[in-house]
C-alpha cells in the first residue's frame, strides 16, 4: 500500500535529485567545464515529450490507433531540415536572442509591440497546456491511491497544489539563479536530460512488463487483438484520416521548434551547433523508444480491462497495479511525473522570460518610479519580476487545472496548443528567409491567425466544456451558416484541428504577406532583416559597429549595466569585454559602436532585445542611419553587385589593355621592321658607294701601269665616291638626330628673303655649269621668321639642288618665290623638269625614296634630303609639299608661320 | 673565244669599274643600266654570264633573274647577282630564283673575277 505521504516526499526526493543534478551542471558550467555534451543536449530536446506523451499516447492509441503517431513523425521530418534550426540558431546567437518572441520582435526592427502580442500568445496559448501537466500529476497521484486503496491527504491540503508549489520553488531556484546575456541554463538542461532518461526508463519497464510479463510477449498481444473486432481496426491505417495525418504532422512539425520550451531548448540553450547534428538522429530514435509499447500498452489495457470502466490515460499506471507491482508503479508515477516537470520547469521559465522582458519592463521602462537617472541596481527587480512570473504562470496554470477539471478545454489542450504556437511559424520562417518580410505583416499574420485559431479552436473548446453558448459552433456567428466555428465558409469533412490549422494559417500567411508587401520597414527593421536572412554572410563581418553612429559615455552605458545586471555581473562582463579588446581597464574602453553594441548585447540577454533597444537609446544619441544607408550598408548583396560590376569594367578596362598593348605591340614590330628595312636600305646605300671606290682602288692598286688617262679617272671617281659617302653619312646622322629630337636648335629672327638670296647666290655656279636659269621674286626686306638660319638654309639649298638635278640642261629654268601672308611665309621652288606623278608626290618625302626613276642616270643624292627638309620645317610649325603633274614641272612649296605680332 | 659577260647595274661608277676590270680579263663586255634593258641585251648579245644588280629602276635583278630562268632557251646563261643588301633572306631568294652565284658589294675585284673564270670554266 502506497502512502500519499511516502508518494510526496518521493516526489520531493526525485525533484531534489533533479535540483542536485541541476546545481552539479550550473557549477560545471561556471567552471567552465560544460557538461552539456551532444548526447545531453539530444536527450534535453525529449522535454517535448510530457506527461501528455507519457500517459496520452496509450490513451490515444486505444482510440485512434497508429495515428498517435504523427506526433512523433512531424518532429522528426522537422528535425531533418537542420539548415533551418541552424540558422535559426546562428541568429539568436549573434543577436542574443532570449525567447521566441525576443526572436520574432528582434527580427522586426525590435519590436515592443511584436514581442508582447507573441507572449500573448504564447501564454494563452500554453498556459492550459502546463495545467494539464498538472492534471496528468493530479490523475496519477489519483489513480495510484484509489487503485492501491490508499488515502488522499488528509485534510483540505490539494496534492496537485503542493506539486506546483514544488515545481514553482525548483524552477526558481535554478531558473532564475542569475541573469546572463545568454540566458542560458546549463544546470537546466542537465536536469532535463536526466528526467528525459528517467521517464524513457519509466515506460520501456512498464512496456516490458505488460507486453512480457502479463502476456507472451509482442507477438501474442497483437495476435490476441486481431482476434477482437474492436480491436483489429486500430492496427490498421486508415486512409480517410490522410488528411488528418498530414495536418497534425505539420503541426507537431511546428511545435517542436515554436514551443517557447522546445525554443528555449533547442535555441537559447544550444551551446554548440555541432549538437544539432547528433540530435537530429537520437531524439528520433528517443521517440521510436519511448513509443515502441504505446501499442502493446493500449492493446494490453484494452484487453485486460475488457468491459471495465478504466480511463486509458493511466493503463500505464493500473496494469501494474493490476498485478500488485507497486514499486514498478511507482517508478512509472515518477516518470510521469518527471516528463511534467520537465516541460512545467522550462515552459514556465521560457515563459517568465518573455512576460518579464516582453511585457512587464516595457511597461517599468515607461513608469516615472524607475526613471533612467535612477541609479539603481534592477537586477534584483529583474529576477524578482522573473520569480513573480513563474509563480504567476503555475498559478494561473493550477487555477485553470482547478476550473477546468474534466472538461474537454483541458483534455483537448495538447494539439490547441499547438495550434497556437503554429501561428509564429509565418513570422519566423519568413522572418529567416524572406527580407521583405515587414514588422506590421508581422503583426497582421499574428493577430489574424491569432484570432481564428481562438474562434475555431479555443472558443469551441470552452462550448464543449459548456462555459459557454455553443450557437456560435452549431449556426455559426449571429445565425450565419458561413461562420460556423468549425466550419468556416462551408469547409466541413475536417476535424477541427485540421480545419483550424488550415483558416488559420492562410489568415495568417495571407495577411503577412499581404501587408509586409504593401509596407515599408523602417532602417532598424531593415537592417534586421539583412541580418537575419544573410545571417552566414554577415557572420563573419562585423557590419554592426557601422550601423550605430551616434555619441554615448562609457560612464552611462555601464551604469545602465549595472542597473540591469547588477553591478558584479556587469564588471565581469566588462572585464571580459576588455580583455577580449586588448585592454586590461574597461575604464579605458571607447564609448564606441563597438561598446554600445556590447552594452545593448548584454542588456538583451537581461530585457530582451526590444527593451535593450528602448533603454539604450535613452544614453547613447544615436545618430538615424536613412533606410538607404543602412541597406548600402548591409546589402551585401548590393556590394557583391558592384564589385562584379568594378571586376567586369576592370576585365573591359583589361581587355581594352590588352588591345592597346597587342596594337603598341603591333606597332612596335612595325617600327622594327621598318627600323630593320632602314638599315638594310642605309647598308645598301653606303655599300654602292663603297662598292666603286673598292673595285677602283683594287684596280689601280693592281695594275701600276694603268693609263694615266684611266688613273685620273677612276682617282677622281674614287674622290666623288668618297664625298658622296660623306654627305651620306652625315645626313643619316642628322636625320636620326631629327627624329629622335636630339637636334639643336638655333632659334632666332630670320629674314626668309635674305636666306633665300644667299642660296641663291651659293649654288648659282651649280646653276651656270648647267646652263640653267635661275630665277627670284623675292621682295627687298623679306619676311621674317622666329628659327633656325642654317637650318632653313639647309632646306633652300637642298630644294634648289634637287631642281638643278631634274632640269634639262640650257633649257633649265628654276624660279625662286618669296611671299607673305597675315599668318605665314610661303616659299616656292618651282622648276621645268619632267614633273611627278601623284604617287611620286608623296613617296619622295619617305627617306632613300628618289625621284628620277624614270631617268637613265640615277641622280646623285642620299634621298634624305626631302625628308630632312620636312621635319626642319615642321619643327618651325610649317609645311613643306610638291605640286606637280607629269611633263609640268615641278614646285615645291614651304611655309613657315609668322611669330604672331606683339600687340 | 672570248666569253662574253653582260654587266647590268644602274650605278654608273660601278658599271664603269666592272666593265673595266672584265674588259682587262679578255671578257666580251656589254652593259645595260636596267632591267629591261638587261633583257633586251640578253637577246642581242648573247652573253654566256652576267653580273646582275639587284636594286635597279623598271625591273628588279630578281624579275630578270626570274624571267631568264622561265625561258629554257636560255639556261646556259649564268647568273651572278651583285647586291648591297647583303641579308640572307636576299641571298636565299635570289639563289631560289635561279641565280647561280651571289656576291654582295662591295665585293673583291680578284674574287669576283676568280669565280667569274671558275664558271665560265665549268
Amino acid at each position: 500500500m502506497l502512502s500519499p505521504g511516502f508518494v510526496l516526499f518521493l516526489s520531493a526526493a526525485y525533484l531534489g535529485l533533479l535540483f542536485a543534478v541541476a546545481r552539479f551542471g550550473d557549477a560545471r558550467a561556471d567552471a567552465g567545464k560544460s557538461i552539456i555534451s551532444a548526447n545531453v543536449y539530444a536527450l534535453s530536446l525529449a522535454v517535448y515529450c510530457t506527461s501528455w506523451t507519457f500517459y496520452g499516447s496509450v490513451g490515444r492509441a486505444t482510440s485512434g490507433g497508429l495515428s498517435f503517431l504523427t506526433i512523433y513523425i512531424g518532429p522528426t521530418l522537422m528535425l531533418l531540415c537542420v539548415g533551418v534550426i541552424i540558422k535559426m540558431i546562428r541568429i539568436s546567437k549573434a543577436q542574443r536572442v532570449t525567447s521566441i518572441a525576443d526572436f520574432i520582435a528582434s527580427r522586426y526592427g525590435k519590436s515592443q509591440l511584436l514581442a508582447g502580442l507573441v507572449t500573448v500568445i504564447a501564454v494563452i496559448g500554453v498556459v492550459p497546456y502546463i495545467a494539464l501537466q498538472l492534471k496528468a500529476v493530479s490523475a496519477s497521484l489519483q489513480t495510484l491511491f484509489q487503485t492501491s486503496g490508499g488515502e488522499f491527504l488528509p485534510g483540505m491540503i490539494d496534492s496537485t497544489f503542493i506539486i506546483a508549489a514544488l515545481l514553482a520553488l525548483f524552477t526558481i531556484l535554478f531558473g532564475t539563479r542569475h541573469l546572463d546575456a545568454t540566458e542560458r541554463h546549463e544546470g537546466m538542461v542537465a536536469a532535463i536530460a536526466f528526467e528525459s532518461v528517467v521517464k524513457l526508463a519509466a515506460f520501456l519497464a512498464v512496456g516490458v512488463f505488460v507486453t512480457y510479463g502479463m502476456f507472451g510477449g509482442l507477438s501474442d498481444l497483437f495476435q490476441r487483438a486481431a482476434a477482437a473486432p474492436e480491436l483489429a481496426r486500430l492496427l490498421q491505417m486508415d486512409s480517410s484520416r490522410a488528411g488528418t495525418w498530414t495536418a497534425l504532422i505539420l503541426l507537431s512539425g511546428l511545435a517542436i521548434i515554436f514551443l517557447p520550451r522546445q525554443f528555449q531548448i533547442i535555441v537559447v540553450e544550444n551551446v554548440d551547433e555541432a549538437h544539432l547534428k547528433r540530435a537530429v538522429w537520437l531524439f528520433p530514435l528517443y521517440l521510436v523508444a519511448i513509443n515502441i509499447f504505446v501499442l502493446p500498452l493500449a492493446l494490453g489495457g484494452l484487453l485486460h480491462f475488457q468491459g471495465q470502466d478504466f480511463n486509458p490515460d493511466t493503463f500505464v499506471l493500473t496494469l501494474p497495479l493490476a498485478r500488485g507491482a507497486e514499486s514498478l508503479a511507482l517508478l512509472v508515477f515518477i516518470g510521469g511525473l518527471s516528463a511534467a516537470t520537465g516541460m512545467v520547469i522550462v515552459e514556465t521559465i521560457a515563459l517568465s522570460t518573455m512576460v518579464c522582458n516582453d511585457l512587464v519592463m516595457p511597461w517599468l521602462l515607461r513608469a516615472r518610479w524607475l526613471g533612467v537617472g535612477e541609479r539603481k541596481d534592477l537586477s534584483g527587480v529583474l529576477l524578482g519580476i522573473r520569480r513573480a512570473a513563474i509563480i504567476l504562470i503555475l498559478l494561473l496554470g493550477y487555477i485553470y487545472f482547478r476550473a477546468a477539471g474534466e472538461a474537454y478545454a483541458l483534455v483537448g489542450i495538447g494539439l490547441i496548443s499547438f495550434a497556437a504556437v503554429a501561428q509564429f511559424a509565418p513570422a519566423m520562417f519568413g522572418g529567416m528567409y524572406w527580407k521583405q518580410g515587414t514588422r506590421a505583416g508581422a503583426v497582421a499574420g499574428l493577430l489574424g491567425g491569432f484570432a481564428v485559431w481562438t474562434y475555431t479552436l479555443l472558443l469551441p473548446s470552452f462550448a464543449k466544456s459548456g462555459w459557454i453558448a455553443n450557437g456560435f459552433v452549431e449556426q455559426g456567428l449571429w445565425g450565419i451558416h458561413a461562420l460556423k466555428a468549425q466550419a468556416l465558409f462551408g469547409l466541413s469533412g475536417l476535424d477541427e484541428i485540421s480545419h483550424s490549422l488550415w483558416w488559420s494559417l492562410l489568415a495568417n500567411i495571407g495577411l503577412y504577406v499581404l501587408v509586409s508587401l504593401y509596407s515599408k520597414p523602417d532602417a532598424v527593421e531593415a537592417g534586421q532583416a539583412e541580418r537575419f536572412v544573410d545571417i552566414f554572410r554577415h557572420g563573419a563581418r562585423d557590419t554592426d559597429a557601422r550601423l550605430w553612429r551616434g555619441t554615448a559615455s562609457v560612464d552611462e552605458l555601464v551604469s545602465l549595466l549595472e542597473r540591469f545586471l547588477g553591478p558584479f555581473r556587469a564588471r565581469q562582463q566588462l572585464a571580459a569585454y576588455a580583455a577580449a579588446q586588448g585592454t586590461s581597464d574597461w575604464h579605458a574602453l571607447p564609448a564606441d559602436a563597438g561598446f554600445v553594441r556590447f552594452a545593448e548585447a548584454q542588456l538583451s540577454g537581461a530585457i530582451g532585445s526590444a527593451s535593450a533597444r528602448v533603454m539604450v537609446a535613452s544614453v547613447a544619441r544615436e545618430e538615424d542611419l536613412g533606410l538607404e544607408e543602412v541597406l548600402d550598408i548591409l546589402d551585401e548583396a548590393t556590394q557583391v553587385r558592384a564589385y562584379s560590376r568594378e571586376l567586369e569594367s576592370k576585365s573591359r578596362e583589361l581587355e581594352a589593355a590588352t588591345a592597346d598593348l597587342r596594337q603598341a605591340n603591333e606597332r612596335l614590330r612595325e617600327l622594327d621592321r621598318m627600323k630593320d628595312d632602314f638599315i638594310s636600305t642605309v647598308t645598301h646605300e653606303l655599300r654602292t658607294p663603297l662598292t666603286s671606290i673598292r673595285a677602283l682602288s683594287e684596280m689601280l692598286h693592281d695594275d701600276p701601269k694603268m693609263d694615266l688617262v684611266d688613273r685620273k679617272r677612276f682617282l677622281g671617281i674614287i674622290v666623288n665616291e668618297a664625298e658622296r659617302l660623306t654627305r651620306l653619312i652625315n645626313q643619316i646622322l642628322d636625320m636620326a638626330k631629327l627624329e629622335s629630337g636630339r637636334a639643336e636648335w638655333t632659334t632666332a629672327e630670320v629674314d626668309l628673303g635674305e636666306v633665300a638670296r644667299e642660296t641663291m647666290e651659293s649654288l648659282g655656279q651649280l646653276f651656270r655649269e648647267k646652263g640653267v636659269t635661275l630665277e627670284g621674286e623675292i621682295p627687298e626686306k623679306g619676311p621674317v621668321v622666329l628659327a633656325d638660319r642654317d637650318r632653313l638654309t639647309q632646306v633652300m639649298i637642298n630644294l634648289l639642288s634637287n631642281a638643278v638635278k631634274f632640269v634639262p640642261g640650257e633649257t633649265g629654268l628654276v624660279q625662286v618665290r618669296v611671299m607673305a601672308n597675315a599668318s605665314e611665309v610661303r616659299v616656292e621652288v618651282a622648276d621645268n623638269g619632267p614633273g611627278l606623278t601623284v604617287e611620286e608626290c608623296n613617296v619622295i618625302f619617305e627617306k632613300f625614296r628618289q625621284g628620277g626613276n624614270t631617268m637613265t642616270n640615277k641622280p646623285q643624292g642620299t634621298g634624305l634630303g626631302l625628308p630632312i627638309s620636312r621635319q626642319i620645317v615642321e619643327y618651325f610649325g610649317g609645311n613643306l609639299w610638291v605640286e606637280s603633274r607629269p611633263g609640268a614641272g615641278a614646285k615645291f612649296i614651304f611655309t613657315v608661320p609668322l611669330p604672331a605680332s606683339e600687340e | 673565244m672570248a666569253h662574253k659577260i653582260l654587266i647590268v647595274d644602274d650605278e654608273p661608277n660601278i658599271v664603269i669599274s666592272l666593265e673595266f676590270l672584265m674588259k682587262k680579263e679578255g671578257f666580251e663586255v656589254a652593259v645595260a643600266n636596267d632591267g629591261e634593258e638587261a633583257l633586251a641585251k640578253v637577246a642581242s648579245f648573247n652573253p654566256d654570264l652576267m653580273l646582275l644588280d639587284v636594286m635597279m629602276p623598271k625591273k628588279s635583278g630578281f624579275e630578270v633573274c626570274e624571267a631568264l630562268r622561265a625561258d629554257p632557251g636560255r639556261s646556259g646563261l649564268q647568273i651572278v647577282m651583285l647586291t648591297a643588301k647583303g641579308r640572307d633572306t636576299e641571298v636565299a631568294k635570289g639563289l631560289a630564283l635561279g641565280a647561280d652565284a651571289y656576291v654582295t658589294k662591295p665585293f673583291s675585284t680578284k674574287d669576283l673575277v676568280a669565280k667569274v673564270k671558275e664558271m665560265l670554266a665549268r
